[in-house]
């Protein structure tokens, strides 16, 4: 799972029926110092987080885990919400592994 | 999930039987501003999409869980055509 800032939205009408419902968000992700880090990724929200968020995603076929696990496409999923970044903590040194 | 454009299409009369009736694109992963990044990627079509447009492609394994696509053999599929991206200035 990896840390992100949610950036922006995505609308598509047209859309595979086993997205139907589901909110489609930007995500920005970022390093331990919170600084973006990569492309912006466009992730599936499972959990109603909005517009400036800190957030963490999970990638992969566990992203379809929140859902119905086998009927929704998706490799990007957002699993929760940072409640404040304060509680992200890296002692101002590098990138943590 | 990334967003990508249509570039073209793919037509292949022998393959594998799982993929028959599936529509073939060329797509090129793209920012969210819309301006073209490189390479491209061979996805199938689950939503009817069209030459240009702006659409969804989810790659990796759970390109299979999309409805209609059980058991295919594909790792790259287009299931959503995009409307609108917004995206906040920093």
């Amino acid at each position: 799972m990896q840390l992100a800032r949610v950036i922006g939205t995505v609308v598509a009408t047209v859309k595979n029926d086993s997205l139907e419902g589901r909110k489609l968000l930007v995500v920005q992700s970022l390093n331990a110092n919170l600084e973006p880090q990569g492309k912006p990724l466009v992730a599936l929200d499972a959990i109603g987080a909005g517009t400036g968020e800190l957030v963490f995603w999970c990638r992969g076929k566990e992203a379809s885990f929140p859902f119905k696990r086998e009927d929704t496409p998706t490799d990007c999923t957002i699993v929760a919400i940072v409640d404040s970044e304060s509680h992200v903590t890296n002692n101002g040194k590098g990138r943590r592994r | 999930m990334i967003i990508a454009r249509i570039l073209g299409t793919v037509v292949s009369t022998q393959k594998d039987e799982r993929l028959v009736g599936k529509k073939l694109l060329i797509v090129r992963p793209i920012n969210v501003d819309g301006t073209d990044t490189s390479g491209y990627v061979v996805a199938v079509d689950t939503v009817g999409a069209g030459f240009h447009e702006r659409v969804l492609v989810v790659a990796g394994s759970s390109a299979r869980l999309a409805q209609g696509m059980k058991d295919t053999p594909v790792d790259a599929a287009i299931v959503g055509v995009i409307d609108t991206v917004d995206v906040m200035k920093d």
